[in-house]
């Protein structure tokens, strides 16, 4: 229905899942597309599940929220239980190679199943901090529904003034950016377009 | 989940762990009123009504009989609850909102009555499931999300003195009290005193709270305490406000 | 202090809540009057913030009931004055909004719908179009806009302001949780460049001058002692109701004359039938939509011309028949089939409604997603 790209993104609070989605939405809006994003939403304050529905496409998106994604990221064990529910046989599921007794609940009507040593990468070669910007890059590399160079620019929008005072911290999330997109596109999860792994 | 030593037996294990936040004082009260019950050995006859906003979560916390009402009006349906069956005991269980605000008429109605129930009221100074805006029961400067540069007494009012005010239109059985999370103890106290007023069917029976909320204070442990034990029990004094003379000397302490 | 909120104007990617708030800054509201209910908390959180800088006031009030009092009150001194509700608190706002209704007082009110009935869920739905349209003990005397777009949102917002003011009916700007938290593009902009006038409020009570020296004291009341004094009161307003509802009445269309298949939806929903609708359109299937943007009054002559060549219509919503048994009013002595997707409470995708609209033009009556709508609005037949 259109050309949106479907992107649900699931993780504990604290995970930067939320942030994710609002830069993604940033660059969107940079590269001149079509977006929409709708975090989930509930009672409770604190301690459930946070997930964020980003759309993005040439067309003006149609529904807020959508029953199935072109790509569902989970990154903890009781997010890839609770996004089952928006996983299709296109579907492109991924999830964080770390997370521990998942094995039973991956979906088994998926399209591809991917696990990706996201947490891993970001604590040994780049820094904790930035996991959920190695993610961003994922589902990037993933999609391609934004060009790396937008990305960047919207990062530097919303993190700007964090590099003001540390510019070490604006080389070190670019690169976790890529190598995001590098983790995916190297493992063959692509959808859609997908962006080449060697981009600039 | 197993029962945990320290966890009262008028609890409900499936729900545990329970929803509230890292540092939230619900857990606290409810496990003084947990042990209350137990002591009491009422958890046959009690039944729990919570309000809208943060007290709902406990809709399911109690081993006992329970209902989640609209916001407000927890009391009503326990005063109408008690008055159908006398020999329940109803606990009426809110927030700051639910009692001092959209459910204050029924409050002030209930006390008046002299309705035997027990209201217990959660205060952590803003309503906190909605996201952090004003409470009645917010300090004069505080921040929160609809008083942004703090809450101004000359537009928004002073916080409400709830339980001075029960205590001020309530009549000869009632049981007024104010506790603290800090001090779980007493306050346990407290609560039993309220419950045995209400076996007792002296009158109505009211405990206040002071309650943290670290979540929408944006507060650490250290500071969580601090905004607790300096800030609002400097506004909200401790004590008993009021106690019925066949209850005053049988102290139900510990 | 005072400059303007929105000079000129300007595209911006934010929530819906947001956008209500700027639309009502940038439509000269003077005062916000509110109690904290999900999913519009955050209107008034944006409002607050920019009380000082804009010199607007703000009163958060004891519950909804006191936040319709007290926006009236606000109106009634002459005030560019709105509050913001929803599930429950809509509920308890029907007290106040009889009284708007009955004396004619031009309060407005953003709705954003969440799950019903009780407190559900704080999330969505379309379960409050019965109640905002006809709530209360009166007879809908109210002009209902449903907004599916952050656009929309911004757009009838300022226009509700217009809209009350000039008839002097209750208006709301009706949309659901998903609008409010979502986040999209708009254009924001000052209305004065757009060449809208904001029609000018007035006090009823309070007006300058001294009584008795040109000023006579106003005696407003909503009690009247024998039947018939109502009566004459209610014709009145009734009338002046239908005579200015064809100035009102808002609606889009598309492929309407000689369809298959007419798809009627609004709010959110209608984004989904608009998606699921072209798209089979331009496959070629002979399939059209049709939104009601006003609710109240609804756009019955245009409804009317738009299925008269319809071979049958399907009508999707987030409620169980709350838009169908508008439909169904505004369709009497239609004998057009009329298919119902009706999911109280729950959105519905553009995939969805193109798998019903493709069921439906195949002749395939088997499938169960969509009964045929019998006498009883919403019931299958």
């Amino acid at each position: 229905m259109g050309r949106a790209v479907k992107i649900a993104m699931a993780g504990e609070g604290g995970q930067g899942v939320q942030s994710v989605a609002q830069i993604l939405m940033d660059a969107a809006i940079l590269e001149g597309k079509e977006a929409l994003y709708i975090p989930n939403f509930g009672v409770e304050q604190r301690g459930g599940v946070t997930i964020a529905f980003v759309q993005i496409g040439d067309e003006k998106i149609g529904a807020p929220k959508f029953k199935i994604g072109d790509i569902v990221l989970a990154l903890s064990d009781r997010a890839v239980r609770r996004t089952q529910m928006y996983v299709g046989p296109q579907t492109l599921f991924v999830y964080d190679s770390g997370i521990e007794g998942v094995e039973g609940d991956l979906p088994k009507n998926a399209k591809q199943v991917l696990a990706i040593p996201a947490l891993e990468i970001a604590n040994k070669k780049l820094l904790p901090r930035v996991f959920n910007i190695l993610i961003m890059g994922a589902v990037i590399g993933a999609t391609g529904v934004v060009t790396l160079d937008n990305a960047k620019q919207a990062i530097e929008m919303r993190l700007g003034y964090k590099f003001e005072k540390n510019p070490e911290l604006r080389e070190l999330n670019f690169k976790a950016l890529q190598e995001g997109a590098n983790l995916v596109a190297g493992m063959g999860g692509v959808i859609g377009e997908g962006i080449p792994v060697r981009s600039q | 989940m197993e029962l945990q030593p320290k966890m009262p037996k008028s609890w409900n294990l499936e729900s545990k762990p329970h929803k509230f936040c890292p540092g939230c004082g619900h857990g606290m009260v409810l496990k003084a009123l947990g042990q209350a019950i137990d002591e009491l050995g009422i958890q046959d006859r009690v039944v729990f009504g919570c309000d809208i906003g943060c007290s709902l979560l406990s809709w399911d916390f109690f081993n006992v009989d329970t209902v989640q009402t609209h916001h407000g009006r927890t009391t009503p349906v326990l005063v109408g609850l008690k008055r159908a069956n006398p020999d329940l005991i109803v606990v009426a269980y809110m927030g700051d909102g639910g009692g001092y605000a959209i459910g204050a008429q029924h409050l002030v109605n209930a006390a008046n009555r002299n309705d035997r129930i027990t209201a217990i009221l959660c205060n952590n100074t803003n309503y906190a499931m909605t996201g952090g805006q004003m409470a009645p029961t917010t300090m004069p400067g505080q921040k929160t999300e609809t008083t942004p540069y703090g809450r101004d007494i000359e537009e928004a009012g002073y916080p409400m003195l709830g339980p001075e005010m029960v205590a001020a239109i309530t009549h000869e059985g009632a049981y007024v009290a104010r506790g603290t999370v800090s001090k779980l103890r007493t306050l346990k106290g407290y609560l039993k005193k309220a419950l045995e007023n209400q076996i007792a069917g002296r009158g109505f029976s009211f405990v206040e709270a002071l309650s943290t909320c670290p979540t929408n204070w944006r507060t650490n442990a250290e500071q969580t305490w601090a905004f607790l034990e300096d800030k609002m029990q400097g506004f909200f004094p401790v004590g008993e406000l009021k106690v019925p003379a066949e209850a005053a000397g049988g102290a139900s302490e510990g | 202090m005072s400059e303007k909120p929105v000079e000129g104007e300007r595209k911006v990617f934010m929530t819906g809540n947001e956008a209500v708030c700027w639309a009502a800054l940038a439509a000269g509201a003077e005062i916000m009057y509110g109690y904290p209910i999900t999913p519009q908390n955050e209107i008034m959180h944006y409002w607050t913030r920019n009380v000082p800088k804009f010199g607007k006031r703000f009163l958060q009030t004891e519950d909804e009931l006191s936040a319709g009092f007290t926006t009236i009150g606000g109106v009634l001194a002459g005030r560019r004055a709105f509050t913001a509700t929803a599930g429950p608190g809509n509920v308890l706002m029907q007290d106040p909004l009889a009284m708007a209704e009955a004396m004619r007082i031009p309060v407005v009110v953003v709705i954003q719908q969440r799950g019903g009935p009780s407190t559900a869920t704080v999330i969505y739905s379309q379960q409050e179009v019965t109640l905002t349209c006809f709530g209360g003990n009166g007879e809908g005397l109210r002009l209902v806009y449903s907004t599916s777009s952050h656009q929309d949102l911004y757009d009838y917002t300022i226009k509700a302001f217009n809209t009350a003011w000039k008839y002097r009916f209750p208006t709301f700007v009706l949309a659901d949780g998903y609008q409010a938290k979502m986040r999209e593009s708009l254009t924001i902009y000052d209305p004065a460049v757009r060449g809208i006038d904001m029609v000018p409020t007035e006090p009823f009570l309070g007006k300058p001058g001294r009584i008795g020296e040109g000023r006579k004291a106003v005696h407003l009341r909503n009690t009247y002692n024998i039947e018939e004094e109502l009566f004459e009161v209610l014709e009145h307003d009734i009338a002046d109701y239908e005579r200015v509802a064809p100035e009102i009445v808002e609606y889009d269309s598309f492929s309407a004359e000689d369809c298959d298949l007419l798809v009627v939806a609004h709010g959110v929903v209608f984004r989904s039938a608009a998606m699921a609708v072209r798209e089979l359109a331009s496959q070629g299937k002979k399939i059209g939509y049709f939104r009601p943007i006003t609710l109240r009054p609804f756009p019955q002559e245009q409804f009317r011309a738009a299925v008269a060549k319809a071979k049958m219509l399907l009508v999707a919503e987030s409620a169980y028949g709350q838009l169908l048994k508008i439909v169904q009013q505004n369709l009497y002595g239609s004998t057009v089939p009329i298919r119902a997707m009706l999911k109280p409470g729950v959105g519905i995708t553009p995939e969805e409604i193109s798998d019903e609209c493709t069921a439906i033009l195949a002749g395939n009556p088997a499938h169960a997603g969509c009964p045929l709508a019998g006498a009883g609005a919403g019931w299958a037949s």
